[in-house]
């Protein structure tokens, strides 16, 4: 509840009049609030109330029209929409940015500013503002921020102010309607006269249903702040014209104006910045898309659990704008360069070309577009060539193309059949000239609602041979999360079956459809717009990965041909393929990349998206059909095949002895595990590489490797692959990692890794995708680790769970490790979780062990925890003890000790 | 250095009293009975404002200890020993020339009920505080602070749960109930609890009289910085006494409610003896009390000289060699 000082009347000057907001409005410090009075275009004197970050010395706002010494560097505007007021940017206005002046206004008869009795249509709320500027003293760079019709009112300042302009910064709005849609339906409804009398004016109810129906809905006292200024039916006036001066119809009088900015901004050059929440009813994806084709050059972050009040909803846009505006060049502001982050030596001297591919994303006034070709992809000379890997690079299609006159089989799916490299080759052209005529090429993104099997590889080539980018969702996201995913990516194309694209239909996924079976058939024999030559541009967009994440939304890993490229030819390398050779793909991305390795490939008869279901008899099927040399497999598919040997014949075992690599990549693969596989084949080298979706493989490491390694703090993921190089960026006090990286030995901190193969950048997370990089081209993992004085890395969990001690940051995997060796009984090792409770720089470790019956206490006896306590190697605050510790969704047997955490503070909270 | 402590028959103030001693410093005690530490020693109630005065002239410091605790007696009885002691105290020392006070307070003062977990030393807090001893130590810290001057240096020490070997309070009452098997556990038994061993308690205020000056106005809490379950805490000082551990378990909100009622019963029935639950020890043995240590230390530039571990040891040490 708003207290309202000393009983004293909200507009002691009269209901019209403009006033500071009551007190104890939360989170508004009354510092801010001034009253700025500016005339009009008819020479009115009009009263706006501006929340303002510039406050004098002693704290009292200083006088309006004096211009402010104390922050010289720039200033941002911020233009809230309706019916909402300059509360919606009190973050902002808190959290002013080094060198920056936070200005919010309420727009004139709205929010706390003067009611003036007539409708003010976008010109005159255009014009207004550049008055208040004017009269305010801003005359310095300016950065726009605006959010729903506040929006378009910025940008119509931003279109006039082109001197004093650096940067537009845009919060779910738009500028025009796009002509497949039939505009916001709530809006439109709230046209009709009678509607909009009642609900806009009349009663508070569209003023309450802003907050109240907004996703997430903020809570009552936020409400109830954002209702204040409206709390009389005299007050809401401007709520109500606002809404009636939206123009749809060709003839509404606002519509010239709001025309001339849609076509404005076409024109603008600055840094864009579009901060979307996608759990918007009023502005749709549409919206969005006819923004960036209007600014293609904008950066896009996506909040994906945001909605229409994207500023409420996400305060995280505060670090968005203030990355932002560190990253432009405006004097008296700290700049791009104070927020480079420190290099490790050589680091920035030795990134290859390509690399620039990541840095680019990190300077917004060097930007190109997410979607778009980049614009220096100008045909190599022979000089760039020589200087640039990619180019020199077999592309990813360059084997099928040589093995096209090959009838010999290229993938065979155990018990579905078998297709030749003539037929692969023949029909990933014959799909791309369909995709052709469909519009798919250069820049465009298709998303493959297709489950793993020849169909998909067909796919993937053939969207590549006409040079778009796939867009694949690993369905371990279930439902919601694939419709979250492929939304945020745009995609231009949906390709699947039936089914599917039935689905993509209800989920409301963007793009044209297009259906798999139309990919072959008839169309083929018609031969017309079948390219010769697929395009073959290593800085075109191949692909974006979601793959399901432990924790909040999958983001999507852009990939560009040139990492692809990179990454094909390090598994080659590292896993040793060479021509003649044969592959089992039993784990879904190699599944993929058989064709551009040039090697048959079988694919066992399971599901390749459920690995555990590989027995021993079905790996020894795959491995018998292709004479394979090569098998790559999940961890958990390991573990079946160990369980299942006995059923293998005496022939399959032979088969079996024939294997010369196995890869197990996903997890670490305990050395007693590798053992046992080591007796079932014989002449393999046991690779199990280390890597994540962004970079892979990133490190590697074999049997006879971990055994020479031997126990140490965490887990030996082996040394970096060729051309890969791993640092850390130490972890500081709080446990988080500080800028700065070294290759020292023994220091702590998260992995970072620097290699060609790595992401292109997160897709429409410019946020971040800018704080991913530890330093340009220096990938974070989000794991922490150390490496050891023979160069070997040893992965002691996320930075997620570090445990933030008063000594010092703590790792969970060494300690975790070493009670399981003391405690592990009969039954096999023990789960056992090590986390942090309490304040980051003072928390306390605790240990929580698997096991005991339910309901039998968090307190284990006696013996248990003076076990557990002794084989730490560091102190403990507790020993608890839970039936089974919670596992991630995605890993199923990576405990969540996020889950563990917190169920552990709970219960030491006591009660 | 010359001294007054008062409160020299406590097993914190006695062995305060006796290192101070050991290191040469000049001590005088101030308490009711005799206090046996061959020092000087001054018989009085800490309330007698002249015989405060006239033991705290010519002082360099002052080291409060004195107070009425437990949880039997009137407010009026708990409000006069630790809220007049004090003020009797402070202005002893304005009297007398003195220029250090360290006044020992309780965490307790700013316990409001909820789980502290790695709280920092809050504002004592008399109308938040649980029970007539907290509410008038409260008080009596906001006393303290308040005669905080350019010439008279107050610090603010407040040990947390201090237990060692010889205790005969806290201690030893957990030993008598788990030998009769009536010392169950509140709620899971799971609440962390810091503690502090007893000479690292000592250690501390003895720094604390070393840092006053530089050092003022502010309150500490000191523990060990090790905080366990309540449980195993139990458990622990149960093992060294060669006794069996807790049993049974009492949920939190049934010890909160059976505790204000026994406190009620017993204050009427058996007002000469503590009630076996009141809601203050169920909330303290219930919830979580630990804290952030680093403020404490840089002030006092002091460590815990002894582990939780070593301290259990020297509690079955003593245990064994008193036969018990």
């Amino acid at each position: 509840m708003i207290r309202r000082r000393g009983g004293a009347p909200v507009t002691p000057a009269g209901p019209r009049a403009a006033a500071v907001p009551p007190a104890g409005v939360p989170g508004l410090d009354p510092r801010w609030s001034r009253l700025v009075t500016v005339q009009d275009a008819d020479g009115v004197d009009r009263a706006f109330h501006v929340l303002d970050s510039a406050v004098g010395p002693d704290g009292a706002a200083v006088d309006a029209a004096a211009p402010r010494a104390a922050t010289t560097g720039g200033t941002l505007l911020c233009v809230h929409g309706n019916p909402t007021w300059s509360y919606l940017w009190r973050r902002l206005v808190a959290a002013a940015p080094p060198g920056w002046r936070v200005v919010a206004p309420d727009q004139l008869g709205m929010g706390f500013s003067e009611r003036p009795g007539q409708p003010r249509d976008l010109a005159r709320r255009i014009d207004d503002l550049g008055r208040l500027t004017d009269a305010l003293g801003i005359t310095g760079p300016v950065v726009t921020v605006g959010h729903d019709w506040g929006g378009v009112v910025s940008l119509g300042w931003a279109v006039r102010h082109p001197d004093q302009l650096v940067s537009v910064v845009l919060c779910n709005t738009a500028v025009h309607q796009p002509e497949t849609s039939p505009g916001p339906v709530l809006i439109r409804l709230a046209h009709r006269r009678w509607v909009n009398e009642l609900t806009c004016r009349r009663t508070p109810l569209f003023v309450r249903a802003a907050t109240s129906v907004n996703v997430p809905r903020p809570p009552k006292d936020i409400r109830d702040a954002y209702a204040e200024p409206y709390r009389a039916a005299t007050r809401r006036a401007a709520v109500s014209d606002f809404v009636a001066d939206i123009p749809f119809a060709a003839g509404h009088p606002s519509r010239p104006a709001v025309d001339a900015v849609a076509e404005g901004i076409r024109h603008l050059d600055v840094p864009a910045l579009l901060l979307w929440g996608p759990r918007d009813p009023v502005f749709l994806e549409e919206h969005l898309a006819d923004l960036r084709a209007r600014l293609p050059h904008a950066r896009l972050h996506r909040f994906e659990r945001a909605g229409h009040l994207l500023p409420e909803d996400a305060p995280g846009y505060v670090t968005a704008v203030t990355r932002w505006v560190a990253e432009l060049d405006v004097p008296g502001t700290p700049g791009p360069s104070g927020a480079a982050p420190e290099v490790a030596d050589g680091a920035a001297a030795e990134m290859p070309d390509g690399g620039a591919a990541g840095t680019a994303d990190t300077a917004p006034a060097t930007r190109t577009a997410d979607i778009a070709v980049a614009t220096d992809a100008a045909p190599s000379t022979a000089a760039d060539a020589a200087a640039d890997p990619a180019t020199g690079r077999p592309s990813l299609l360059d084997a099928v193309r040589a093995r096209a006159g090959d009838d010999t089989a290229a993938v065979v799916e155990i018990g579905r059949g078998t297709v030749s490299w003539r037929e692969l080759h023949r029909r990933i052209r014959d799909a791309a000239a369909v995709l052709r005529r469909a519009g798919v090429g250069p820049g465009r993104r298709v998303a493959l609602l297709v489950p793993p099997s020849v169909d998909l590889v067909v796919a993937v080539y053939a969207v590549w041979w006409v040079g778009g980018s796939v867009v694949l969702a690993d369905r371990g996201l279930g439902l919601a999360g694939i419709r979250r995913a492929l939304r945020s990516t745009a995609a231009d194309h949906v390709l699947g079956g039936r089914t599917a694209l039935v689905a993509a239909r209800a989920l409301g996924l963007p793009g044209r459809r297009i259906h798999v079976e139309d990919l072959s058939g008839a169309t083929s024999a018609t031969g017309d717009g079948a390219p010769d030559r697929e395009v073959d541009d290593p800085d075109l967009e191949a692909a974006v990965l979601f793959t399901s994440g432990a924790t909040g939304p999958a983001k999507g890993v852009r990939y560009r041909h040139r990492q692809l490229r990179a990454q094909l030819e390090l598994v080659r390398r590292v896993f040793d393929v060479r021509p003649g050779d044969a592959m089992v793909a039993a784990f879904a991305p190699f599944a993929l990349y058989g064709p551009a390795l040039g090697v048959p490939s079988a694919v066992p008869r399971i599901d390749v998206t459920a690995p555990a279901t590989l027995t021993a008899p079905l790996l020894a099927e795959a491995v018998r059909a292709v004479d394979a040399t090569t098998v790559f497999a999940a961890p958990a598919a390991l573990r079946t095949v160990l369980a299942t040997a006995d059923g293998l014949t005496a022939a399959e075992r032979v088969a079996l002895a024939g294997v010369r690599v196995l890869t197990s990549a996903g997890a670490p693969v305990p050395a007693v595990l590798l053992r046992r596989l080591q007796a079932l084949l014989p002449d393999a080298t046991l690779h199990t590489p280390y890597g994540m979706t962004e970079a892979l493989p990133v490190a590697d490491i074999d049997l006879a490797g971990i055994e020479a390694a031997g126990p140490g703090d965490g887990v030996c993921v082996g040394r970096p692959v060729p051309g890969v190089r791993v640092q850390v960026s130490p972890l500081g006090p709080d446990g988080r990692p500080t800028a700065g990286l070294t290759d020292r030995p023994g220091v702590v901190g998260e992995l970072c890794v620097q290699a060609e193969h790595v992401r292109d950048g997160y897709d429409a997370l410019w946020l971040a995708d800018r704080d991913g990089w530890a330093a340009p081209g220096w990938h974070r993992t989000g794991d922490v680790g150390v490496l050891d004085a023979d160069g070997r890395i040893w992965v002691q969990g996320r930075t997620a769970h570090v445990i933030a001690t008063e000594t010092g940051p703590v790792t969970p995997v060494g300690i975790e490790q070493r009670i399981t060796g003391a405690v592990s009984g009969a039954g096999g090792p023990a789960d056992v979780a090590v986390v942090g409770v309490g304040p980051a720089g003072v928390q306390q470790v605790v240990a929580v062990v698997a096991g005991g019956r339910r309901g039998a206490g968090p307190l284990p006896d006696p013996d248990l925890v003076a076990a557990v306590r002794a084989a730490a190697g560091r102190p403990l605050a507790a020993v608890l003890r839970r039936p089974a510790l919670p596992v991630d969704i995605r890993h199923q047997s990576k405990i969540d000790r996020v889950a563990v955490a917190s169920w552990a503070g709970r219960v030491l909270a006591g009660g | 250095m010359r001294i007054l402590l008062t409160g020299g028959t406590g097993l914190l103030g006695g062995a305060t009293a006796r290192a101070l001693l050991d290191r040469g410093d000049e001590v005088t005690v101030l308490q009711r009975r005799p206090a046996g530490l061959g020092c000087r020693e001054v018989l009085a109630d800490v309330t007698d404002r002249d015989a405060v005065a006239r033991a705290a002239a010519g002082q360099d410091a002052v080291l409060h200890l004195a107070a009425k605790v437990g949880i039997q007696g009137t407010w009026r009885e708990f409000a006069a020993a630790n809220i007049g002691g004090t003020q009797a105290v402070v202005r002893g020392c304005r009297a007398g020339g003195v220029g250090r006070l360290v006044h020992v307070s309780s965490p307790s003062v700013a316990h409001a009920g909820d789980p502290l977990v790695g709280a920092g030393a809050q504002p004592a807090d008399p109308e938040g505080a649980r029970g007539d001893y907290s509410r008038s130590k409260a008080v009596a810290e906001q006393v303290a602070l308040a005669a905080d001057a350019p010439d008279l240096a107050v610090l603010a020490v407040r040990p947390h749960l201090v237990w060692g070997a010889g205790d005969r309070q806290l201690v030893a009452k957990i030993v008598d109930r788990a030998r009769r098997g009536r010392l169950p556990l509140v709620g899971t038994g799971a609440a962390l609890i810091d503690s502090t061993y007893l000479d690292n308690a000592v250690d501390a205020l003895v720094a604390a009289v070393d840092v006053c000056g530089a050092a003022h106005g502010e309150a500490l809490v000191v523990s060990n910085g090790e905080p366990r379950p309540v449980g195993e805490l139990l458990q622990r000082i149960c093992q060294a006494h060669g006794v069996p551990g807790p049993r049974g378990r009492v949920p939190l909100p049934v010890a909160v409610a059976a505790g204000a009622v026994a406190e009620q019963v017993f204050r009427r029935l058996r007002p000469a003896s503590d009630p076996p639950m009141s809601r203050f020890l169920a909330e303290q043995l219930g919830t979580a009390h630990w804290f952030d240590q680093r403020r404490t230390r840089e002030v006092l530039r002091w460590v815990p000289r002894i582990p939780l571990e070593q301290g259990f040891a020297a509690l079955a040490a003593h245990a064994a060699g008193a036969g018990t």
